[in-house]
């Protein structure tokens, strides 16, 4: 640990030039060196970056992965993702406390470690998983649980618990060493190979118009889940008045169930970042950032490897690929553990170094982004479709898929299934020839595009995956026979509780209410009344809410009354005019051990 | 025919919206040759003695024989009315509920400036109902048809809501009767 706090914090404010903008890396820093931010920390970054000091409290409070109290030096971090649930999540926890001695959100006696649970963390294929530190520790089990611990408390390091990964110096090879990308089904965009710069000369032979041209000929929609065209978005760019135009690749994946841009940024980074030169050609940009989620910093070397070999390259930096007056480069920005940061404009205000709360739109990114400079802000997925399409033409990526969804989709399949992973798969496949091709035959539920997204049953199987009809950013979780999904519904409102913003009362409050009726209901305490206080419920929480997170929250609950409701009702209690969720026992606890005498029973 | 019957109670209240009911002067004449009254401290009828059309609950539940009274009266109600802010929301004696049950005992019989306890002793007898950990509205119990808001409603409030509950039509409460302040 570095001994002084002062001479640490001006060294890293120094090394970002005093960039207020950067005072998410600091902050990171910080919390990495000391294992918290402490108050005397935050004076600190204040002065360093000239910032007020609520600012930086305000961004501290507000990362899971930024803490004012002191954690551990390491910290075990338990996805708590339903697929992670199903596949024996809690009885690994189980031995994590057993082994370490302590509860979630403890720490250990000594100050060492911490042990939490944290979202999704993008390993649904191979869970439960954990992060410990920034190492990822795939399909634990309540041995391998033990296990771990005892090397943890034996002072190893957490790199020590994947010695394979510690030992390899190749960074490519390091992450294949902690994960699998379990690529299950390689199709012609993402997955198909291509000479680095191969579509940057393309584009670069015709001008930025024409570049715009055939991405919006190719009909291609944003793959993180919502769609918008992603031609129109730079042709906005483009033409928004500014002296600076930046290009943000959202690798802020977060939702539940997907973990696409893990296996991507694993195995073909090159065709995004050949995307994103592409759009900063089309756009007119100098700078590009990749928004990182903080879960995946184990990537983070192996794609500063791949950056630097594309600068070598002449692909990035000065006059890209000889192109004189044409300069880009891509930076990474690593994210703190926040899923609302996935929002375009959260991510922007992530970026910039503060709270990652969304902004009210318009004005959109595409006219006032980052740096309230024009935008483009494109799924990691979309560069590489982008890239594809310049290089093979728009007719030859528009021949596949559905009319309104051309091309390809990359799907995260998790959950009960025989073969989880990645597919490269033509829009337009039903719900059906999925499971077939996953093995999940046998489902009762097919969660498409997240707890966010839409979850349908069997009768609804003919439906295809494709933006006009089942939506989805690549999350596929499968839940087979004898899941309750009313249990699944209540994980997924921990998740959104958890995860929202807090800067509006319907998703902050209104989220928190769906979820104490859906745990009354699913301890048996429920009534009929309680199902159409939901509906209502959920019905002003998605109207009312400021962005798509509270939009979108009820969704688990209005799927599942609305395709799943003999599940809920088999929960519910008579209709007898009791409130079963009264319980007297409970109430009367206090008082029987005050009075040490037992209620009296008529 | 019979005439309808209806029931009332005073749970953790203070009896003001049973002095309210009072309120409504000559027309308790009226009210008598319109119903029967079952359970109530108005005839002190202890047990229910056959089902009522209207159940008037004032007060909110701060015992465990609140609780039952409660029960029984929502078995044995068609319409069950929660009288008055406590019954809606708890009211005053809910503002104990930020204090632990103990606390709340000791201030009361033993700590408070008023106290004369010299024993320290607090009240237990086996006679006495446990207390609830927090007061309770109804609706956290029972059902509740209706809701008549007020501290107290004032008595034409009541007398609009109870014959017009006896009608079988929703009460039509003018501003004035739901204005407090």
């Amino acid at each position: 640990m570095p001994t002084d706090l002062a001479v640490f914090i001006q060294d890293r404010a120094r090394e970002h030039g005093g960039d207020r903008t950067r005072l998410l890396d600091v902050v990171r820093a910080v919390q990495e060196a000391f294992g918290h931010v402490s108050s005397e920390a935050m004076d600190l970054v204040a002065q360093a970056l000239s910032v007020r000091r609520v600012e930086v409290e305000g961004v501290v409070s507000y990362y899971a992965f930024l803490s004012r109290e002191p954690k551990g030096q390491v910290v075990i971090r338990l996805s708590d993702c339903p697929s992670c649930r199903i596949h024996g999540m809690e009885a690994v926890g189980a031995a994590f406390e057993e082994a370490l001695g302590i509860r979630f959100g403890g720490t250990t006696p000594d100050g060492r470690i911490t042990l939490e649970h944290t979202p999704c963390i993008g390993l649904c294929d191979q869970g439960p998983a954990a992060l410990v530190n920034e190492v990822p520790i795939t399909r634990l089990t309540p041995g391998k649980a033990r296990e771990v611990s005892r090397l943890l408390v034996a002072g190893r390091t957490p790199w020590d618990l994947a010695p394979k990964a510690r030992d390899t110096a190749d960074p490519v090879a390091r992450v294949h060493a902690l994960v699998d990308s379990n690529i299950r089904k390689e199709g012609l965009v993402v997955f198909a190979p291509m000479p680095p710069g191969q579509a940057v000369r393309k584009a670069l032979a015709g001008t930025p118009e024409a570049v715009i041209e055939e991405v919006k000929a190719s009909r291609l929609c944003g793959r993180g889940g919502a769609g918008f065209p992603a031609g129109l978005k730079w042709e906005f760019a483009r033409k928004a008045p500014g002296d600076a135009k930046y290009v943000i690749c959202n690798a802020d994946e977060g939702e539940p169930g997907t973990f696409k841009d893990r296996v991507i940024l694993t195995e073909n980074p090159d065709l995004v970042f050949e995307g994103m030169t592409l759009a900063a050609y089309a756009i007119g940009a100098a700078e590009g950032i990749v928004y990182l989620r903080a879960e995946y910093e184990y990537l983070r070397a192996h794609l500063e490897a791949v950056l630097a070999r594309r600068r070598t390259e002449g692909l990035l930096g000065r006059a890209v690929a000889g192109r004189a007056g044409f300069d880009f480069d891509i930076r990474i920005q690593v994210g703190a553990g926040a899923y609302i940061c996935g929002e375009e404009s959260a991510l922007i205000e992530s970026a910039e170094g503060k709270r990652g709360v969304p902004r009210n739109r318009p004005p959109f990114p595409v006219t006032v982004g980052y740096l309230d400079k024009p935008t483009s802000v494109n799924n990691v997925e979309t560069f590489c479709c982008a890239a594809r399409v310049v290089d093979t033409g728009a007719s030859c990526f528009s021949c596949v898929g559905s009319i309104r969804s051309t091309g390809t989709k990359l799907l995260s399949v998790s959950g009960d299934v025989a073969r989880p992973g990645i597919y490269e798969v033509q829009f337009g496949q039903s719900i059906r020839e999925f499971l077939e091709m996953v093995g999940g035959e046998d489902a009762i539920a097919v969660q498409v595009g997240g707890p966010s997204g839409t979850c349908i049953g069997p009768a609804e199987f003919e439906r295809h995956i494709a933006f006009e009809d089942l939506a989805t950013g690549g999350s596929m979780m499968v839940f087979g026979p004898g899941r309750d999904m009313v249990q699944v519904a209540a994980w997924f409102m921990d998740f959104f509780v958890h995860e929202s913003c807090g800067w509006c009362t319907p998703c902050r409050v209104g989220n928190v209410l769906i979820r104490e009726r859906v745990q009354r209901i699913l301890a048996g305490r429920g009534v009929p009344a309680d199902v159409a206080y939901l509906e209502t419920l959920c019905t002003t929480v998605k109207k009312m809410s400021r962005c798509g997170l509270g939009q979108t929250s009820p969704n688990p609950v209005v799927f599942g009354l609305k395709n799943f409701r003999p599940a809920w009702e088999a929960h519910l209690g008579p209709d007898d005019g009791l409130n079963p969720a009264f319980d007297m026992d409970a109430a009367l606890a206090d008082a029987v051990r005050i009075a040490g005498r037992e209620p009296v029973h008529p | 025919m019979d005439k309808p019957k209806i029931a009332t109670a005073s749970l953790a209240g203070c009896f003001g919206c049973h002095m309210s009911l009072l309120d409504i002067d000559e027309r308790i004449l009226k009210l008598i040759e319109l119903v029967d009254f079952d359970k109530s401290p108005i005839d002190d009828l202890k047990t229910f003695t056959g089902r009522c059309r209207v159940g008037l609950v004032e007060g909110g539940c701060a015992n465990q024989e609140n609780v039952e009274v409660l029960r029984d009266f929502r078995k044995h109600c068609d319409v069950l009315v929660a009288l008055g802010d406590c019954a809606t929301m708890g009211g005053l004696p809910a503002m104990r509920n930020g204090i632990p049950l103990r606390e709340c005992l000791e201030e009361a019989y033993r700590d408070g400036l008023t106290v004369h306890n010299p024993s320290g002793t607090i009240p237990n007898d086996p006679e006495i109902p446990l207390l609830l950990d927090k007061v309770r509205p109804l609706s956290d119990v029972v059902k509740v048809d209706v809701f008549l808001p007020g501290c107290p409603p004032p008595a034409d409030a009541i007398w609009e809501a109870v014959t017009a509950l006896l009608e079988g039509r929703a009460p039509n409460l003018t501003y004035d009767q739901l204005k407090y302040d």
